[in-house]
């Protein structure tokens, strides 16, 4: 019997239909949200954002502390970022179907990136604290295991698809292992590489706000002290600066992206 | 006639006489600085360190230690396995809502962020603000919504909503503005209605890719409200976790809990991995 595809299509529309309202009813009660609130919040929300969340000239005045804990926060996000990128490579290396030496160390670094990836960071920075303390380290530490778990699986999916025919080329001329990792592996893909550095470092200056609220430290603990003691037109400025400086890497990384790739 | 083909191809040569094998291009040089600042910050980085006298040595084989018991010694204290699995179903529960809601959200505002579907100007206006709701981290969105709406379920909701609409609205634009022009285009044509070509047109043939994105972001999702049930007070198996760990400083539940939220989160990934690979690389 044929089924009529217009008739087929409806009953998908209708089945999915079906499907999300009963999850949304399950999540809406197990998460005791309450919808009426989600709404009528977000308008309020707004208001008070635009009637508070702005420096005063007296917030100025904090702005040099700001200013340094924001650039402490920013050197960590690209120290962790490049600390974890070199670790991530010579695992990508290990674990990508290109350029694996054999399959057991092949699992064993996709397992290994898969388990530091999936922890998530605020695991690591709270049983980091437990041994750091409140010192730069924990944020350093937890940004560092988040992504080279990351980068891990980027570099490998990067080299997969940039190498492959170099590889192959180099391999039919009778390079051996090394030559080909530094003559075709390597240079083929850098600049995919610097691109996801550059996204991760981004990320990481965002995780890293989330980190020093948990952790007590950078800029995430100015915001947290401002904010704690309700004194929000300083914490917009902590805002405003992070915004500022996400912003300006973006606008740095889409340049080098443009005349790298 | 071999000889006349090589005379056509111009070398670059040395001083010596010597074939250059690697030319200067910009693209090699912005590499090559891009690299060096960003080891010179990273060394920078390293030695400023604000260490606040810590004994790394100390800390490390104390850090290994803990890492050991977390993982092979974890076990439950204050809370029972089933109400674990019920936290975990609570995070579901905040990454299912916030993905939906951001979803419906994101697929009217990307569709006016599509090029090719609106104005150059309206794109341009929503592609700015986006930006800036994803420049700002989700754990702000969600603390200062907190403000209004008290701590809880409503303010992450919301709060990670802003993160999503921001995400989703990229990725769904630009899925839209893949769409083969002719199609839209033919639909004109007969006469159709904006509204008639994105339900005949946009949306059947970007559903799939819609689908794939949403989904890994819902994976994303669950990950942010881990975060924010332990830093913003969202509930669920994150601030199960920041209890275990800042409050009872019970190493071996943060393993429990650990292991959960790992076990869980491959699942998810391993789904969207088949999804990505299934409708976004393969076609």
């Amino acid at each position: 019997m044929q089924i009529n595809p217009f008739v087929k299509k409806r009953r998908q529309f209708i089945g999915l239909t079906i499907i999300l309202t009963i999850f949304t009813f399950a999540s809406i009660i197990i998460t005791e949200y309450d919808v009426v609130k989600g709404f009528t919040s977000a308008p309020r929300a707004i208001n008070w954002m635009i009637a508070n969340l702005y420096p005063k000239e007296e917030a100025l005045k904090n702005l040099p502390r700001i200013l340094d804990k924001l650039g402490e926060t920013v050197i960590i996000s690209i120290g962790s970022t490049t600390v974890a990128s070199i670790f991530a490579l010579m695992f990508a290396i290990l674990g990508s179907k290109t350029t694996k030496v054999n399959n057991v160390l092949s699992l064993f670094s996709r397992l290994t990136a898969s388990i530091f990836r999936n922890i998530p960071i605020v695991a690591w920075a709270m049983v980091l604290l437990f041994s750091f303390g409140q010192s730069s380290f924990t944020g350093y530490l937890a940004l560092f295991f988040v992504t080279f778990g990351f980068l891990t699986r980027a570099f490998m999916e990067t080299i997969d698809e940039a190498s492959f025919s170099c590889v192959e080329a180099l391999r039919a001329t009778g390079a051996n292992y090394i030559h080909i990792i530094f003559q075709a592996v390597l240079p083929s893909s850098i600049p995919q590489i610097i691109s996801w550095m550059l996204f991760m470092i981004e990320t990481n200056i965002r995780s890293s706000t989330l980190i020093g609220i948990l952790t007590g430290t950078g800029i995430g603990f100015s915001f947290n002290l401002y904010y704690k003691s309700m004194n929000y037109n300083a914490a917009s400025l902590v805002v405003i600066s992070i915004v500022c400086t996400v912003l300006l890497i973006e606008l740095l990384s889409n340049y080098i992206r443009r005349v790298i790739l | 006639m071999e000889g006349s083909i090589v005379s056509t191809v111009k070398y670059r040569k040395t001083n010596k006489g010597k074939i250059k094998i690697r030319t200067v291009t910009t693209s090699s040089v912005v590499i090559k600085t891009t690299l060096s600042i960003l080891l010179f910050l990273t060394v920078y980085g390293l030695v400023t360190l604000d260490t606040k006298d810590v004994n790394l040595i100390e800390a490390v084989k104390d850090f290994a230690i803990n890492l050991r018991t977390m993982f092979f010694q974890s076990s439950l204290s204050n809370f029972t396995f089933f109400q674990s699995l019920y936290q975990i179903l609570v995070t579901l529960g905040l990454a299912f809502l916030t993905t939906l809601i951001g979803g419906f959200i994101a697929l009217f505002l990307g569709l006016l962020a599509a090029e090719n579907l609106s104005s150059k100007r309206v794109s341009t206006v929503i592609k700015g603000f986006v930006a800036f709701i994803r420049a700002v981290p989700t754990v702000l969105w969600v603390l200062v919504f907190a403000i209004a709406a008290g701590l809880g379920s409503v303010a992450a909701v919301i709060g990670m909503t802003f993160h999503t609409v921001g995400y989703l609205i990229k990725a769904y634009s630009e899925s839209f503005e893949e769409i083969d022009k002719g199609c839209i285009e033919a639909l004109k044509a007969s006469g159709a209605s904006w509204w008639q070509i994105v339900f005949q047109a946009i949306l059947p043939s970007a559903a799939t890719y819609l689908l794939s994105w949403t989904f890994l972001r819902f994976e994303v999702n669950f990950t942010n409200a881990v975060a924010m049930g332990a830093a913003a007070g969202a509930g669920g198996i994150g601030f199960e976790l920041f209890m275990a760990s800042g409050f009872y400083f019970n190493v071996r539940e943060v393993g429990f809990i650990t292991y959960l939220i790992l076990f869980t989160a491959i699942i998810l990934e391993v789904f969207s991995t088949r999804l990505k690979n299934k409708f976004l690389l393969g076609s």
